[in-house]
């Protein structure tokens, strides 16, 4: 199967091309050589899906990990070695198909939001490098193939996010976000090499298999050396885990994400939303078997930082005005979403619908997300400007955004039949079945998450007193600037937002590769969607017209409301529990938390380096005198040690 | 012919250097810029003849020479990088009106290093070590208007003396506890007698001081500074390489018996290595002071894959050595090139050097990738084989603190290309037009950067370059 292959390879040599020749000869050119090469890079993608889903793939009603191509790459020493290759199962090829397909539909829209730009040509290069990254990212047949890919990804988002790198808050927020992912690298690196030292061999299959037998012996040893009171599997396992925290941006490790929307917004809708970010998720999957069958502590981690994260994020978002940092955060604690559905699962049958349900969320939320972010881009395209303030009664310029934004929502929501409600209804019931603290959280984030949702969506539409609509009356026509690209885009990933739900996904992704029927109950989801109802409602409610919603209400319906009201006091309860409590209470300090103390925590490590390595200098005088002096008080310290060490001998 | 295959560089080093006198004697002072070229193509030939003649393992001299397939390898590659130095100090050499004296000076000290990862004998190795060390404190001088060129020399012959000093008396130590000083029989004859194990530890302090490991770095930083670009860059590459080398070869293979005792101290060193070096890394707005306490972290590096006491560590090691070797003559090139046309050696001047010099600041942010460790550079992969052999002995204290201190250097390193690539500077460096030598340098050295991590089987011949030791 060398299309395979070809996936990888059309991304890479249009990054190759453009990036070479791109800036001289083929400015404008570079732009549609990417987009074809994605474009026919996700039709292979497509037919590999077909292929393995419905020709190739099962068998005996189980879908097994299959390695099309694979060659030996690095001979470590005559057990160990390193191959760089394409798996090909369920999740790889779900993955391919999202990527390349969220990828193809942010090439297209570039197309239309970067014209003009100087540098454009780079752009596509970065583009086509971060592609072909992930993708190497998703088949990689091996641990330590993920890990170069993980760490190519970082680079190219670095240099994606620092595209405008005349900005001084671009070149910034790439930085942070290289170094910090990079911290995160680092736990990553320690898990693989703790986890290969121990089993012999880096691929996942016989890491898997090694390590989910209990009577293995490479098992054994792993679970048997301890460090700290902690066996050397959970370390590893935690260790992995914290790599991908970093990339997923979980908490505390996701300060880079909010700042990395300084870049490009296409850019934020690749990497930010449906990508990249999720590569944690899928690293949690792919090494799932371990986690649920042999290290149940390092599962219970990863539930509790995704449950913390996502509640976390939600209560932030709530109070950002900048329109991407509040999908940033939204992003945030869907991935927080992803991955305690991932926590609470089991490996197998039944048991193993969270592992489904994630993936499912992942696959869903990637076209809804990528859609909020891409009409965002047009919202900003529009009023150049990020700030919801300057936004407000968008709705009459921009119809066709104010609908293909309204159908996101209604997805991320949760809200029948958009693809959201499927996939949150899933992880809803999965942590339902495990682990109770975990569901009522879970659904309270739901909730607060419709609610900032359609603050974001009403304050960029309605929330307009005359002066806002008026003061962009003029600009009307300008709303035919978004090309034929970008709106075409929206269009295509609307429909997806609403169909993308009705997928039979349990047929194709599962914990242990049967199929497994997803069911809706009713009754199971009433308590969830009529929550989003309400946080709707409520977001409505406050943010439909700008003016003070109480005071309205009760001079609008007359004396018997206001005596109901007064009597009920409901709008100032209402009010006292969205906005003193919700607001003041808890997203405030949580917000002032996030950009003070988590953020805080990374300066001052580099602070301290600094401090320290200052007052280090006067080591450094000049002097060849006190340089022998030093010379000789190492050389003493040294026979000291070794003497010392001779009388333990 | 066996023995002519076994002395192979150094047959030809000493044929070169015949030459060279000769030229010199015959040259009436004149100034002979044009002889670059000549040397430089002299030195291909005879790199290219080392790789291409047939390797002998063997010994010669009654022991006191003995040649094995890893050391080989070693020294084409150190001739092979000794040609690339001269290759990017072309311009700067032009200017020195010491042509002849230079070139004489740089092959006596390679013959020096090709000895010494030869030696089987104590002497022998103390004498090849001398040869190679004091020409190179003559070439530091090389910058003669300058004055702390000429400091720095003095620095580095003072400071050389000393560490010599306390060698020899590890030597003497050694042959005290032993009775012989030939490598074969201090294999044997190895103990954890004490005097024994002082001898060790002083003749262990004399290779590390060479080898910039803290506390015995402090000389570098002036060292560096003070000498001529190319001559920091044969420092810093040629030099330090030949020390790796031989530093393995005697750890591993004379002194083996002591494995425990060294262990340790490559443990305590190598993390005092890697923190100090990167915290005076840090601050350095000087270039060559900068890469010269980013080559003491890289060291600490090498000491993790070193200590991982396996075939793996060695090659690992020497591996390393090679990606050093490209990625460091990358950016001294850069450094030479701008240092000998405009002067500047500061972070600061090289501000907004993308948009006035492309193409070297390219080449030097992929070279300082390289060196950060980042992928896909070859840079990532040497790391990864260090911390990879490291961790073979099961210490995670040594790989958690190398990891971290990655994460510290690749600030710094990230400092420099923002200077070159995101600040603008009125006053950037004008267009410079860089010579037909130094492109192909950085052209070779680039592809090897690229190459070297994605070719496997570079790294697999390395591999059964140590399967039989």
């Amino acid at each position: 199967m060398s299309s395979s292959v070809l996936i990888l390879l059309l991304p890479f040599i249009s990054f190759v091309v453009s990036g070479i020749w791109g800036r001289k000869y083929l400015k404008n050119f570079s732009g549609i050589l990417g987009t074809v090469c994605m474009l026919v890079s996700f039709i292979l993608a497509a037919s590999v899906a077909y292929n393995y889903f419905f020709v190739t793939g099962r068998v005996g009603g189980q879908y097994l990990g299959t390695i099309p191509f694979e060659m030996n790459w690095l001979r470590f020493t005559n057990e160990l070695s390193i191959n760089i290759g394409i798996l090909i199962d369920p999740i790889s090829v779900m993955m391919l198909l999202v990527v390349t397909f969220i990828s193809l539909m942010v090439h297209v829209y570039s197309l239309g939001y970067m014209k003009g730009e100087e540098r454009y040509a780079t752009y596509y290069s970065f583009l086509s490098l971060f592609t072909f990254s992930m993708l190497g990212l998703v088949v990689a047949t091996n641990i330590f193939q993920t890990y170069v890919f993980w760490e190519l990804v970082g680079v190219s988002s670095f240099l994606l996010i620092g595209f405008y790198f005349q900005k001084a808050s671009a070149v910034a927020a790439s930085k942070k976000a290289f170094i910090v992912t990079r911290f995160a690298d680092l736990g990553f690196l320690a898990g693989i090499l703790v986890l290969s030292y121990y089993s012999g061999s880096l691929d996942f299959k016989e890491i898997i298999a090694r390590y989910t037998d209990p009577a293995n012996p490479h098992l054994q040893a792993i679970a048997t050396a301890s460090f700290g009171g902690v066996s050397a599997l959970s370390w590893a396992l935690t260790l992995i885990f914290i790599g991908g925290a970093g990339k997923s941006a979980m908490f505390p490790l996701h300060i880079w994400l909010p700042d990395a929307m300084e870049g490009p917004t296409p850019v934020s809708a690749l990497i930010h939303a449906a990508t990249m970010v999720v590569a944690g998720v899928y690293l949690v999957a792919r090494l799932f078997p371990v986690y649920a069958i042999s290290c149940p502590a390092a599962l219970h981690v990863v539930a509790i930082v995704g449950v913390i994260s996502a509640a976390f994020a939600a209560l932030i978002a709530c109070t950002q005005t900048d329109i991407k940092r509040v999908l940033a955060y939204s992003t945030m604690s869907q991935i927080g979403f992803m991955m305690f559905a991932l926590g609470v699962s089991k490996y197998g049958g039944e048991e193993g619908l969270g592992y489904m349900a994630s993936m499912f969320h992942l696959f869903t939320h990637a076209v809804f997300k990528a859609l909020l972010f891409l009409c965002a881009g047009t919202i900003i395209h529009h009023v150049h400007s990020n700030e919801l303030k300057d936004m407000g009664g968008l709705r009459k310029s921009m119809p066709l955004t104010h609908i293909t934004f309204l159908l996101a929502c209604l997805a991320i929501a949760g809200i029948p039949p958009f693809a959201g409600f499927f996939s949150k209804e899933e992880i809803l019931s999965a942590a339902f079945q495990h682990d109770p603290v975990i569901y009522w959280a879970a659904i309270a984030t739901a909730a607060l998450t419709s609610f900032y949702m359609f603050r974001l969506f009403f304050m960029t539409f309605y929330y307009d007193g005359e002066k806002k609509a008026e003061a962009h009356g003029h600009d009307d026509h300008s709303a035919g600037h978004s090309s034929i690209a970008m709106t075409g885009v929206q269009v295509v990933l609307a429909i997806g937002a609403v169909v993308a739900g009705f997928v039979p996904f349990g047929q194709f992704v599962s914990s242990d590769g049967f199929a497994l029927p997803t069911h809706i109950d009713i009754s199971f989801s009433v308590l969830p969607v009529s929550l989003s109802i309400g946080g709707i409602l409520l977001a409505m409610f406050f943010f439909y017209k700008k003016s003070d919603k109480a005071i309205r209400i009760s001079e609008g319906l007359g004396s018997v409301f206001v005596t109901l009201k007064h009597k009920f006091y409901i709008d100032e309860i209402y009010a006292f529990v969205t906005k003193k409590i919700i607001f003041n209470l808890i997203a405030a300090p949580a917000a002032w938390i996030d950009k003070n103390i988590v953020d805080g925590m990374m300066n001052t490590f580099a602070k301290a380096t600094e401090v320290f390595s200052f007052s280090l200098s006067g080591w450094q005088s000049g002097k060849v005198q006190s340089y022998a002096a030093w010379f000789l008080a190492g050389v003493l310290s040294l026979v000291l040690i070794s003497l010392y060490l001779l009388q333990l001998l | 012919m066996q023995l002519f295959y076994l002395l192979k560089n150094e047959w030809m080093l000493s044929f070169m250097m015949v030459v060279l006198l000769i030229l010199k004697v015959a040259d009436n002072g004149r100034s002979h810029s044009s002889w670059i070229r000549i040397f430089n193509g002299l030195m291909l030939v005879l790199c290219v003849a080392g790789w291409l003649m047939p390797t002998v393992e063997g010994e010669a001299f009654g022991g006191m020479f003995f040649s094995y397939k890893a050391g080989a390898f070693a020294k084409n590659l150190l001739c092979t990088g000794t040609l690339f130095i001269g290759l990017i100090g072309e311009d700067w050499l032009k200017k020195t009106r010491h042509v002849v004296e230079f070139y004489l000076l740089i092959i006596s000290t390679l013959m020096g290093m090709c000895f010494m990862i030869s030696a089987g004998h104590m002497l022998m190795f103390y004498l090849s070590l001398e040869l190679a060390s004091i020409p190179l404190a003559a070439m530091c001088n090389f910058g003669f208007e300058e004055r702390r060129s000429g400091e720095a020399a003095m620095k580095l012959i003072l400071s050389s003396a000393f560490s010599s000093g306390l060698m020899l008396m590890g030597i003497s130590f050694l042959y005290g506890a032993t009775g012989t000083l030939s490598f074969a029989q201090l294999t044997l004859m190895s103990s954890y007698e004490p005097l024994f194990i002082i001898g060790f530890v002083l003749l262990f302090t004399g290779i590390v001081f060479k080898l910039s490991v803290v506390p015995f770095h402090l000389w570098t930083a002036d060292v560096y500074e003070g000498s001529p670009a190319p001559v920091t860059a044969f420092l810093s590459v040629i030099s330090k390489g030949a020390m790796v080398m031989v530093f393995a070869y005697i750890l591993y293979h004379v002194f083996g018996a002591l494995n425990d005792v060294w262990y340790t101290l490559l443990y305590v060193l190598s993390i005092a290595t890697m923190v100090i070096g990167n915290l005076f890394a840090i601050r350095q707005q000087n270039l060559k002071r900068f890469l010269a306490f980013s080559s003491i972290t890289q060291i600490g590096y090498i000491l993790v894959g070193i200590s991982g006491s396996s075939a793996e560590g060695f090659t690992a090691a020497m591996y390393f050595i090679v990606v050093y070797l490209f990625s460091n003559i990358v950016a001294f090139g850069v450094i030479t090139h701008i240092a000998s046309k405009t002067g500047n050696e500061t972070i600061d001047s090289y501000k907004g050097l993308a948009k006035t010099n492309p193409f070297l600041a390219w080449s030097m942010a992929i070279a300082l990738f390289s060196l950060a460790g980042v992928p896909p550079t070859a840079g990532f992969f040497g790391k990864i084989f260090l911390l990879k052999a490291g961790v073979g002995t099961g210490n995670f204290v040594l790989i958690i603190v190398a990891a971290l201190n990655m994460i510290v250097a690749l600030y710094y390193y990230l400092r420099v290309i923002r200077a070159m690539f995101m600040d603008s500077n009125e006053n950037a460096i004008q267009p410079l037009e860089s010579g037909l030598s130094l492109r192909i340098a950085l052209f070779v050295c680039l592809a090897g950067i690229i190459l070297t991590g994605f070719a496997g089987s570079i790294y697999e011949y390395i591999l059964n370059l140590n399967v039989g030791l």
